[in-house]
């Protein structure tokens, strides 16, 4: 029999063997009949006038059904510009994309037109055809760029480079560093990177125009968002369309957003009443997915004579990129987790939200923590260097502790409630991977080292990250007359293991095996709510919501089996799908169950309960679950070339209370891969005329699997007290810390200040090269 | 102008007439339905799409589908004709050595062709043949630890 617990146990996941066998369907693999192919036009100039577009020649080639531009869209009644991602009334008008670009293009990359065919061979011999004048103008490639007296401007449409300012700040900064022992400040260069999931983006559209319904399949972080956008900007009402993300290959936030290529392709589809196809390729991820990361943070913190932190302020400067997409949560993010783990009295930061003719940024993994984390960690380090302090002793002097859990914050989220740490022991995590990586020992082995000629060094950082943003998620547990169990949900899974999470928490409700049930997310034709995968967000709220509706189809079946059995409830328990007297043979199947309650015509239903053997619950939260990692790393740098290589890498994850810890240790890993990629790889690099330069995997480097080190993971459980599973996410957690500890390291091994992120052997050279003119350094 | 290639895979043999610019990937995606082969950058970087052609790993995406004629080529779908996944497949879920399973059809591959190689690897060995792949989800650790563990079930 089996009653016991899958929640909290390595359950295998239920997506793996489809997976395993190449049976995934993506969105490259739905193969339609009569499908067309879709290619895109792109802008080869970062700003520029569009003077005239002819597409005759590429409209003669055989096998071309349509190029389309702005104006074939408008006349097709589509509405060209898409609408703000997160809606505000802080923010000025004509500050988003177009779906193709009618007058004007703003990056290099851009979509100016759109070519069907009857193949992608011939839809991209055919983009290549068309033939588009501009107008060059001259573009705005760096922030300081951007704020520089007499910059060209971003977009003819705009005032200002400047897309807003706003200040975060609490307690009397001023009064602190009027009054700190010491001050030190630092100037900090976060650099932007790509999200890069191996699958890109791609949408198939099908317009049936006898039923005049849409179908699209996108490989989207957001389903629900792209079907409201398309029954916006297309004039149809939502029940014509339907979304459904099929399996994705990754998202990491490029995904996460409706974007202007999945307007256009149901556009086409709808108007040539074919069915229509576009599946990214990488050059384009490159030129036209989202991007993050490009920050410059100008700061100071105080501390007394002890080392506790009086206050930080100074000034962020956030790249935008060419448009504003959805918002500007990565720089409210930012400005408002710096102080991250630890208690920081007082706070003052100026925002300097800026516009670039560059791809528009929107949260990739992590999503402006890291790099406040980095800004954080870059300090405390500042600190404990200068007052010649061990790095984890002036961590421990200002982390929040234990004990004053939850802490509150005197900063919001975004929801406008007060930022608080729910749980977590930020001390005894940080001793934990101290003493897993041998931290007090450590001068040793590095003394012995430098007298071998290597040069080592230890790094370490916290990272805590806000998980499970609301409002909410979708859940809806349904058992069939056939007692097939199935979880429905406005989740998206991409990856993470969602589905196998939610049919864990299901199962134990049901007393069913998570194998055995259906999960179904991200499909608008079964879920009408939904928001879709972000923010480490899913497991906490729609985990939350699954798991309380399981429990009303479980109190449910509970009721309808004791008047069946004619046995109190408490006697019952529900086991391999049905509901038994514990101890005895007599049981009711849940399939029973769910068939007494679909209802026989004219008959009636057991006494007091509704229809149907199922229960939706939308499970609200206006806080987040905090989870922290704490990491450490060991490095070894080659003074010569500037090679960095991760000796080892101990971390630990406090993701709340876990429901897999197969998939959560999975999940860290990933995470501190990207983040071995922030700190040492990961470049998009542009010229002064913002040409994106690193269009290959060749030019900008991923982490390969002998650049990341087995990782050591260790996990603690501080129970979120904010929802009922006690659960925390844990997708984004493993990047935030990997910059600052992976750089602290090398600063560690090599006696150099480093400002930035990533660092290449290069530029490590070149600082090495400067210290040792500098006299600081000799080299070993 | 189409040149007809002749090839055989997963032990079927096709017959096609197919545009000489043909990607191998492609001929075995849309014209073979075999869409378990999948594209990651279309540059010969990320290896999603390595098959075995007469036994040795390729990427799909740099080679034509008229260079593949009168050879052999092996797939994800030709790990496991039955249906039961075999000792690496297993191995992977066992390891939870995927996780979005895009990039995992051509890390199979390399991984068949090395374990065919080298019932031996050591670590060092498998992350030297998982080199020529990019995963973004997993860090890789789940994926050596998959291969370390087939390794050893296929040695007993």
């Amino acid at each position: 029999m089996s009653t016991a617990r899958v929640v909290g146990t390595r359950a295998r996941r239920i997506e793996d063997p489809r997976l395993l066998r190449g049976a995934g369907r993506f969105a490259p693999d739905i193969a339609l009949p009569g499908l067309l192919h879709a290619a895109f036009v792109r802008s080869p100039h970062a700003h520029a006038l569009i003077r005239s577009i002819d597409t005759a020649a590429a409209r003669a080639l055989a096998g071309v059904h349509a190029v389309l531009t702005a104006k074939e869209l408008a006349q097709a009644g589509v509405r060209l510009r898409m609408p703000l991602g997160f809606p505000s009334t802080a923010l000025p008008d004509n500050i988003t994309p177009f779906v193709l670009a009618p007058s004007e293009v703003c990056f290099a990359g851009e979509a100016v037109a759109m070519v069907v065919a009857d193949s992608r061979y011939i839809a991209e011999d055919a983009a290549a055809a068309v033939e588009i004048d501009y107008e060059a103008l001259p573009a705005v490639s760096d922030l300081e760029g951007a704020l520089a007296a007499g910059a060209p401007k971003v977009r003819k449409e705009a005032p200002s480079n400047v897309l807003t300012r706003f200040r975060v700040a609490y307690g009397d900064a001023a009064g602190a560093f009027a009054g700190a022992a010491h001050v030190f400040g630092e100037r900090l260069e976060q650099h932007r990177g790509a999200a890069h999931p191996i699958e890109g983006r791609g949408a198939v559209a099908r317009y049936d125009p006898g039923e005049d319904r849409l179908t699209v399949w996108s490989s989207t972080q957001m389903a629900h968002d792209l079907w409201m956008t398309l029954a916006q900007l297309l004039g149809m009402a939502e029940d014509r369309i339907r979304v459904a993300a099929p399996d994705v290959g990754g998202g990491f936030g490029a995904k996460f957003l409706v974007y202007p290529e999945e307007i256009a392709v149901a556009a086409a589809s709808r108007l040539l009443t074919r069915p229509v196809k576009w599946i990214e390729d990488r050059m384009e991820h490159f030129l036209s997915a989202i991007q993050e990361r490009d920050q410059i943070w100008d700061v100071e913190i105080a501390v007394d004579r002890n080392a506790h932190l009086l206050g930080i302020r100074g000034a962020l400067i956030h790249d935008q990129g060419a448009y504003t997409p959805q918002g500007i949560n990565c720089a409210y993010n930012a400005s408002t987790s710096v102080s991250g783990p630890y208690v920081v009295p007082s706070y003052d930061l100026d925002v300097l939200v800026v516009q670039t003719n560059k791809v528009p940024t929107i949260p990739v993994r992590g999503a402006g923590y890291p790099q406040a984390c980095f800004t954080m960690e870059r300090l405390m380090d500042r600190v404990a260097r200068a007052l010649n302090l061990d790095r984890a002793e002036v961590r421990r002097r200002n982390l929040v502790p234990a004990s004053k859990m939850p802490y509150e914050k005197p900063l919001r989220n975004r929801a406008g409630t007060p930022i608080v740490l729910d749980s977590g022991d930020y001390l005894g995590c940080q001793q934990k991977v101290l003493d897993a990586i041998g931290y007090s020992d450590f001068p040793v082995r590095q003394a012995a080292a430098r007298t071998q000629h290597r040069h080592i060094g230890i790094g370490i950082a916290h990272g805590v990250k806000g998980t499970g943003r609301g409002p909410f998620e979708s859940g809806t547990v349904r058992v069939s007359p056939s007692g097939r169990v199935s979880v429905y949900s406005g989740a998206l899974a991409m990856g993470q293991g969602l589905h196998t999470a939610l049919a864990q928490i299901c199962a134990d409700e049901l007393g069913v095996r998570p194998q055995d049930i259906e999960v179904i997310t991200g499909d608008t034709g079964y879920v009408s709510l939904g928001l879709g995968g972000f923010a480490s967000r899913q497991l906490v709220t729609a985990g939350s919501s699954v798991h309380l509706a399981a429990r009303k189809v479980r109190e449910k079946a509970l009721k309808v089996a004791a008047q069946q059995l004619e046995a109190a409830q408490a006697d019952l328990e529900l086991a391999d799908g049905a509901v038994r007297i514990a101890g005895t043979n007599r049981a009711i199947t849940l399939a029973a169950i769910a068939r007494l309650l679909r209802g026989v015509p004219g008959y009636s239903l057991p006494a007091g309960v509704d229809p149907g053997l199922e229960a939706s619950f939308q499970w609200q939260t206006d806080q987040m679950a905090y989870a922290h990692s704490f990491h450490a790393c060991e490095v070894e740098v080659d003074a010569e070339t500037g090679g960095v290589k991760i000796l080892r890498y101990v971390a630990v994850q406090d993701s709340g209370k876990l429901v897999n810890p197969l998939i959560v240790e999975g999940q860290v890993h990933g995470g501190i891969a990207h983040g071995i990629g922030n700190a040492l790889f990961e470049r998009m690099r542009f010229d002064e005329a913002a040409q994106p330069l690193t269009t290959t995997f060749a030019d900008y480097l991923l982490p390969t699997s002998t650049d990341v080190p087995t990782i050591e993971v260790l996990l603690h459980e501080s129970p979120s007290p904010f929802n009922p599973l006690g659960a925390k996410g844990v997708g984004e957690g493993g990047t935030v810390p990997v910059a600052a500890a992976v750089i602290s390291a090398i600063e560690d091994a090599l006696g150099v200040h480093i400002h930035e992120a990533p660092i290449s052997p290069a530029r490590l050279v070149e600082l090495l090269e400067a210290n040792s003119a500098a006299g600081a350094i000799a080299p070993a | 102008m189409k040149r007809t290639v002749r090839v055989a895979v997963n032990g079927s043999r096709h017959e096609r007439g197919v545009e000489p610019r043909l990607t191998l990937a492609d001929f075995l995606r849309d014209e073979l339905g075999l869409t378990g082969t999948h594209l990651g950058c279309e540059h010969g970087v990320c290896g999603a799409c390595t098959v075995l052609v007469d036994g040795h790993s390729a990427r799909a995406c740099l080679m034509l589908a008229v260079q593949a004629n009168g050879k052999e080529v092996r797939t994800v779908e030709g790990l496991a004709p039955s249906g039961e996944l075999n000792v690496l497949q297993a191995a992977f879920w066992d390891k939870h050595g995927l996780q979005c399973g895009f990039c995992t059809p051509g890390v199979l591959m390399s991984l068949t062709e090395l374990l065919a190689e080298n019932q031996s690897p050591s670590e060092a060995e498998i992350r030297q043949a998982l080199s020529g792949h990019l995963c973004r989800c997993t860090g890789y650790q789940n994926i050596v630890a998959a291969a370390l563990e087939a390794a050893a079930r296929m040695r007993k």
